[in-house]
């Protein structure tokens, strides 16, 4: 009757979340330690830093972003396929408020001259980022009333926008591709403090998604909903209400992807960006372990996911894999991961995992 | 034992068991040529796994049967249907968008120059359906004909696959009007006489009188007996469905007759409450202090009375008012801060959420109550948990248990639980008994009482007459998805049974 108090915790540590999606990243990390001399290296230039890992940190935002609003609605048992469009629709949005001479908006002589003058901008900074997240809400709500109160399934219901939000993001910039200039913008995606600047965004994001589903009852609605929402029906609780808020969030989380996605590469490019992010955000989700079906989630382990993908991306790249053979490599890492959660691999690691009970 | 050469089923000594559950033990049947065989009894009793052990979807564990008079080991539904055993199940599982005569042709259209022989297959289908006496245009989609066709439909191209010689009916009746039951009703006796046997499933008690020729009743697995129709009167039917015990007046009854001097002021009244297709207007008044059974057979329309009071479904005639407050707006959650409280009769589909621990089960309710900005913190969360774990003696290793984890019985009272925690004035339960084991039943029996006593409202909700009688201060018999009467006092089981059964027994 000893107690084995390590050998207790070392379970704990197999059964959480967490543990899978940490195992899968470390693998990537210990092959790159191996093939890519150099990938731990760091620099520093003007106090911030720089390397391999900061780059998956970075290429990994948008993913993550997108990631932590599609956790909310697989967890209601539902889907959005819709938000790699929305990102466009918001690029566009931004891009079209700091530059609407495109759309044959007349600007006073003496401003026009300033078009492509990296500090012009036509409305204000806090402007853009505003209106443009409003724009994506409205994407989200939209989807969210199609799935709560029509009853479309999610599929269904979010590949509508997904098809129209590229032809609605061509529509509003007039079909033409906006280059972006106003420096300040360019921050969001490209800016640095010590470490990326949408590091910062994506822990915000994180932090509000936390609080709103760990501290108001939100999160545990949306894990009974996605478990029973006929039982949670009976218990009284508001399904439609809280597939809405899912829905709707996740919308957020597109334009505030569609902002930094835009930022870096500097034009509205509707037909480009978020081009089948989508899956890559519903692959994160399923990485960190919240089933398709609904159910328990967590946000943290799908930011860790979302980071096994961009490890795996940055991993290839960087021994000099051709970037259409990226793609199938990318197929297996997620074979692996999904095997591991599957029945018999979980059986056998509780079978090899200490195990000292009575 | 000799054979009778008009036997066609001879089921013996079968047994059935799933885990942690006796379904069938030791149970015989006997189907002859050309009958109709009802087959009773309550939810659990052995039905339906009786009818799986038959069509090859489940294997007996024991015995044997019989199939026109050889041994047979029926391996799976595709050899039932060979020997000639074919089933219409409840819903209709056919194509509402494909024609009717596809519906009963496909797989074995008739074919011409490689292709399907439109013409002939309609006509083929209009000659079958013709000999159930059915005339309808074959070449319009399924969907667009009443529910009764369909169901003619599905019972068309049972017979159609294997030439049948049994046909099982599983509850065909329970979505069909009066009318379309004796068309039903008309085909199973075309049938009959061309010697087709046929086993009918059903809960409404003057069907069987109307069309049966036998009947044989189920109870908690095992075989009550066969008996004929004519030789069996309702009343008896009734009480050997329901396994009357007439029972040793225990302690129970005295708590009950104590408590009753208790009864109070009106908390809920329902005028005319009604729902077209679910239940017949009734009137309904719960007072303080009171439990009210509700008696009646299943299908009877206990359950959706229990679903308009507490707003599953939006009454369309009639009013509730709760406290003297007339209620405008019907739904769970308006219920729950109303104060009344349902304890639903699915526990798997409407009560538990499987994958959550028992303490985020518990509070659900109570959380849904306060809203999405109150959240009770963990350390509430907890107490409330372990103080309801502790009173209703929830056997769980801790309250960070997946409720899936738990027997059937500790599930009932983790909804119990969450119903408790919302302190309901009105609180219906049911079939708050169904499926746990003895102990357990007694004990929530008696918290039915203590709630009563400490002033509650109480709705009792069980297939079991015994049970309803030992719990209640007052009864209320329902048949037909109608309230037929209420008892309160003395109440003579005779009565009840009579009231249950309906006219003519």
């Amino acid at each position: 009757m000893t107690p084995s108090k390590p050998s207790f915790k070392w379970r704990k540590v197999t059964e959480s979340k967490l543990f899978f999606p940490f195992v899968a990243l470390a693998f990537i990390l210990l092959f790159d330690l191996i093939f890519v001399p150099g990938f731990f290296n760091f620099s520093t230039r003007d106090g911030h830093l720089f390397g391999s890992l900061i780059d998956i940190l970075r290429n990994g935002t948008t993913v993550m972003l997108l990631g932590l609003g599609m956790t909310l609605v697989l967890a209601t048992g539902g889907v959005d396929l819709s938000v790699g469009a929305v990102m466009a629709i918001s690029a566009s949005v931004a891009a079209i408020l700091m530059n609407p001479v495109i759309i044959g908006v007349k600007l006073p002589p003496d401003l026009m001259k300033f078009i492509n003058d990296p500090n012009f901008t036509y409305a204000p900074l806090w402007e853009v980022i505003l209106v443009t997240l409003i724009v994506a809400i409205i994407c989200g709500l939209w989807n969210g009333i199609l799935v709560a109160y029509a009853r479309i399934q999610p599929m269904v219901a979010t590949l509508i926008l997904m098809i129209a939000g590229r032809g609605i993001a061509q529509l509003i910039t007039n079909g033409v591709r906006i280059q972006i200039f106003y420096d300040p913008y360019a921050f969001i995606g490209n800016g640095w403090l010590v470490l990326p600047f949408p590091l910062y965004i994506v822990a915000f994001v994180f932090a509000v998604a936390w609080l709103l589903t760990r501290k108001t009852s939100i999160g545990l609605f949306i894990e009974s909903v996605g478990v029973n929402f006929r039982s949670s029906f009976f218990s009284g609780i508001n399904e439609k209400r809280i597939k809405l808020i899912a829905y709707t969030f996740c919308g957020f989380c597109a334009g505030v992807a569609g902002l930094v996605a835009s930022s870096n590469i500097r034009t509205s490019d509707a037909n480009n960006i978020g081009m089948n992010y989508e899956l890559d955000a519903i692959l994160a989700v399923v990485i960190g372990g919240t089933l398709m079906s609904g159910g328990r989630f967590s946000l943290l382990a799908s930011l860790i996911g979302a980071l096994v993908i961009q490890a795996t991306t940055t991993s290839m790249y960087a021994i000099g894999v051709p970037a259409n053979a990226v793609l199938a490599i990318k197929g297996l890492v997620v074979i692996f991961v999904i095997l591991l959660y599957s029945e018999q691999v979980r059986g056998f690691i509780r079978r090899i995992t200490p195990q000292k009970e009575a | 034992m000799a054979e009778s050469d008009n036997d066609l089923v001879t089921m013996e000594g079968i047994a059935k068991s799933f885990p942690g559950v006796q379904a069938l033990e030791d149970v015989d049947f006997i189907l002859k040529r050309g009958e109709i065989h009802a087959l009773v009894g309550e939810n659990g009793a052995g039905k339906s796994t009786l009818i799986k052990v038959l069509t090859g979807v489940e294997r007996q564990d024991a015995g044997t049967i019989q199939y026109e008079g050889k041994g047979v080991t029926i391996k799976s539904p595709q050899h039932a249907q060979e020997l000639g055993i074919s089933t219409v199940y409840q819903e209709v599982n056919l194509c509402p968008n494909l024609t009717v005569a596809e519906n009963i042709l496909i797989g074995r259209e008739p074919r011409k120059y490689g292709g399907v022989d439109w013409k002939s297959m309609n006509a083929q289908a209009r000659q079958i359906l013709e000999g159930l006496d059915i005339h309808i245009d074959v070449t319009q989609t399924l969907g667009s004909y009443p529910v009764a066709i369909q169901q003619m439909a599905a019972i068309a191209r049972a017979l159609e696959i294997s030439s049948a010689r049994l046909l099982i009916l599983d509850e065909p009746t329970s979505s069909l009007d009066a009318h379309e039951t004796d068309k039903l009703f008309e085909v199973m006796r075309k049938l009959k006489s061309v010697g087709v046997a046929i086993i009918f499933i059903t809960h409404f008690i003057d069907q069987i009188y109307e069309i049966a020729d036998r009947i044989t009743v189920l109870r908690n697995g095992k075989l009550v007996g066969t008996y004929e129709t004519a030789s069996l009167p309702r009343l008896e039917l009734i009480a050997k469905m329901i396994g009357r015990n007439l029972a040793e007046l225990d302690d129970m009854v005295k708590i009950k007759l104590e408590s009753s001097k208790h009864i109070r002021q009106t908390l809920l009244k329902a005028d005319g409450l009604g729902h077209s297709g679910s239940i017949e207007p009734f009137d309904l008044e719960l007072r303080a202090g009171e439990v009210v059974g509700l008696a009646g057979l299943l299908g009877s329309g206990r359950t959706e009375l229990a679903g308009l009071l507490f707003g599953v479904d939006k009454p369309d005639q009639g009013s509730i008012t709760v406290n003297g407050k007339l209620v405008r707006h019907h739904s769970p959650l308006g219920s729950i801060s109303r104060g009344v409280a349902l304890c639903p009769e699915d526990r798997k589909a409407e009560g538990i959420v499987d994958e959550l621990t028992v303490r985020e089960n518990i509070i659900l309710a109570m959380q849904a109550n306060r809203g999405w900005f109150k959240y009770l913190s963990m350390q509430e969360q907890y107490d409330i948990a372990n103080r309801y774990i502790k009173l209703l003696n929830i056997a769980t290793p801790s309250a960070d248990q997946p409720v899936k984890n738990l027997s059937g019985g500790n599930q009932q009272k983790v909804i119990l639980a969450r119903w408790l925690a919302t302190n309901p004035q009105v609180l219906i339960l049911d079939e708050p008994t169904r499926g746990i084991d003895v102990g357990t039943k007694a004990e929530i029996q008696k918290l039915v009482l203590d709630l009563a006593e400490e002033g509650k409202a109480c709705v009792f909700i069980s297939s079991e007459l015994e049970e309803v009688l030992r719990t209640s201060h007052r009864i209320v018999v329902l048949r037909d998805r109608e309230k037929v009467t209420e008892f309160s006092g003395e109440v003579d089981e005779h009565k009840i049974m009579q009231a249950m059964a309906g006219s003519g027994s």
